[in-house]
């Protein structure tokens, strides 16, 4: 029963990681249709703004969630008006651009930064589930997770920006006859997906070691998730991350935590040949 | 002499096989002919996206795992049977069965660009996660261990079919990668003006409309995906065979990222471009590996951290500026470009003729 438990619990977790790492490329996805091959670098500059921040003794929590999500939003926005701007529409273009963007990334922070071995401790403790415990920040992950997905769907469903965000995502031209200054929805929402993804690195950082190549680590899983989910960028993430989450976790008990992302591999390869425009290509297509 | 008008590239082309055949062996130092093959075996690779993105309008940005699968596939079993016919064989065979595989899923599914850029990427990071993680004594097939990041080194050279101690030296080695350059380049060309190749291309220029005139796109870029994973596979092999040694640098992004690179800076629909980029960049980074542990002393300090020019030689700083400034300022590349230049002076100066300017 306690095993139940802990399973339980390290599958909720793996959902909730992954649909913390993905949302941000989610959002940037389904509102502009880019991929932005440097989101695992995006990932990696919150986790080094965390990192570096509370070393040189700011508070953990303020540098993680003011300070790592406001560096990185800045920064997609600087992105968006040099890079994605300039190139809208032209996808192989964009591709190319923002992958040789997240290559600029690592080169950069391996010459500044460097290799960086430094982990931190995660902070909230343990709590114990019968004969086993569990790391307080698992259950912190989950919340988070918990909170930031209401958190966008409060945003999108009940705010102004909400509103010109879900239009103009649903028909550009239309949005802008009616007034809508679609630039500045673009350069917001750009700036939404990089804070998140800024905010996603920054809350993994106490589990993992930051480095400058840490963006591999996630990129496949968030790629993943976001292909699987397709372009409706809430009902996507959370419905993609439900789904895979629990088969990589399941692989990864029986197995390895590799076999378990090859397992995930498989099964969005086998996923888009049915659904190519991923989960909500045919369900909860009126979602947000 | 008609020849040359009517397929000038090709006569072109014939002759400068001849002459790195022929007369550079002769000529040159034996170090340099070790670094000309596996610059060969580079523009081998170089040609396969050529082919597949070029000319097919398929991004794969995991071109690097065919060319890996074809180098491990090649050590494992040359290490378990000691002649390496058969391994050449499976070295070109399984990539473009893994290549059908992959193909089937991601074509049949009609899934946008953008997709299948993204899986296959996907594709080239989890291979590198796999095969990094087969570190240790226990992974092993037969009597070959993998190797996780260290990979395979200790691989026999190439023999002759059927005659395993009459195996290819540096001079050997040279010969063969050179002549499966030139024959995969010729190979191509071939493949591009059959109805095949004709029906691929119209594909890339309008899918929708190939498809009205009957033809299933599908089909279609499923051979050519697969034909494109046979030659990446074959140069992997090459590239095994040159130094004796596979690791999983190979499905490292940065790989699979100079790949993509060679065919955009050299230029999308040509062979000939990527081929060239290949070996100038391919160069350009052995150069710069040897610069960047030089003495070069230029540099700044900006809040006390000290930046050092030699530093900032770092490989993936400069794929990274090449990729952007390409993209931005020469996006169909250096050959186009090129062409382009040449035409438009030709027909510029054909328009001041027809005015019939007095003055000349």
């Amino acid at each position: 029963m306690d095993f139940a438990a802990v399973i339980f619990i390290q599958v909720l977790f793996a959902i909730a990681s992954l649909a913390l790492i993905s949302l941000g490329l989610a959002i940037i996805f389904g509102m502009m249709r880019v991929i932005n091959f440097a989101h695992g670098e995006f990932l990696m500059m919150g986790g080094f703004t965390t990192l570096l921040l509370s070393n040189a003794g700011m508070n953990l929590w303020v540098a993680m969630f003011v300070a790592a999500p406001l560096l990185v939003g800045l920064f997609g926005v600087v992105v968006e008006r040099l890079i994605i701007r300039r190139l809208y529409g032209r996808i192989f273009e964009t591709v190319l651009a923002t992958w040789g963007l997240s290559l600029l990334m690592i080169g950069v922070a391996s010459v500044t930064v460097g290799y960086y071995q430094s982990t931190m401790q995660a902070p909230l403790g343990s709590v114990a589930i019968g004969n086993y415990r569990e790391s307080g920040y698992t259950f912190f992950v989950i919340a988070v997770a918990i909170l930031v997905l209401g958190g966008v769907y409060f945003g999108l469903r009940f705010t102004r920006f909400g509103l010109l965000a879900r239009g103009t995502m649903q028909n550009p031209a239309m949005a802008a006859a009616l007034g809508v200054n679609t630039g500045r929805v673009y350069a917001v929402t750009f700036f939404v997906g990089s804070a998140l993804s800024g905010l996603a690195g920054a809350v993994l950082t106490p589990l993992v070691s930051v480095s400058p190549v840490i963006g591999f680590s996630y990129i496949a899983r968030a790629f993943i998730t976001v292909i699987g989910g397709g372009a409706v960028a809430l009902s996507g993430t959370i419905s993609a991350s439900a789904l895979f989450g629990s088969i990589s976790q399941f692989v990864a008990f029986a197995t390895t935590p590799v076999v378990g992302e090859v397992a995930l591999l498989i099964a969005a390869i086998i996923l888009i040949r049915i659904l190519p425009e991923g989960i909500t290509g045919r369900f909860f297509r009126r979602g947000l | 002499m008609s020849a040359l008008k009517r397929h000038p590239s090709l006569v072109v082309m014939f002759a400068l096989a001849l002459i790195f055949v022929f007369i550079v062996p002769q000529v040159t130092e034996l170090y340099i002919i070790n670094d000309m093959t596996v610059f060969a075996v580079m523009a081998t690779l170089a040609l396969s996206l050529a082919l597949v993105w070029g000319f097919g309008g398929i991004l794969s940005l995991g071109q690097s795992v065919f060319f890996g699968i074809g180098g491990y596939v090649y050590a494992i079993t040359v290490l378990n049977t000691g002649e390496s016919t058969i391994p050449i064989l499976l070295g070109v065979v399984v990539p473009m069965a893994f290549a059908a595989v992959l193909g089937y899923f991601m074509f049949y599914g009609r899934i946008s660009d953008i997709y299948l850029a993204v899986i296959t990427l996907t594709v080239s990071l989890i291979f590198y996660h796999l095969i990094v993680s087969t570190s240790g004594g226990q992974w092993r097939i037969g009597k070959s261990p993998i190797g996780g990041y260290n990979g395979i080194p200790g691989l026999p050279p190439i023999n002759v079919p059927g005659d395993p101690s009459a195996r290819l030296g540096f001079e050997g080695k040279y010969y063969l990668s050179i002549i499966v350059l030139f024959l995969t380049y010729f190979g191509i060309r071939w493949l591009l003006a059959t109805r095949f190749g004709r029906v691929a291309v119209s594909i890339r220029e309008n899918e929708a409309r190939t498809e009205l005139i009957g033809y299933d796109a599908r089909a279609y870029k499923l051979a050519l995906y697969a034909i494109g994973a046979g030659v990446a596979g074959l140069a992997g092999v090459l590239y095994a065979n040159w130094g004796g040694f596979i690791s999983p640098v190979v499905f490292n992004i940065f790989f699979t990222a100079q790949i993509i690179v060679w065919v955009m800076v050299g230029g999308l629909g040509t062979l000939v471009g990527p081929m060239l980029a290949a070996v100038a960049i391919q160069y350009l980074v052995t150069q710069l590996g040897a610069a960047a542990t030089s003495e070069i002393k230029a540099g700044l300090t900006i809040f006390g951290m000290r930046l050092d020019l030699k530093d900032f030689l770092d490989s993936n700083i400069i794929l990274g500026v090449i990729f952007i400034v390409f993209k931005q300022f020469i996006p169909k590349g250096i050959v186009p470009f090129i062409r382009d230049w040449f035409s438009e002076r030709r027909t510029h100066g054909r328009r001041q003729a027809e005015s019939g300017s007095p003055a000349e």
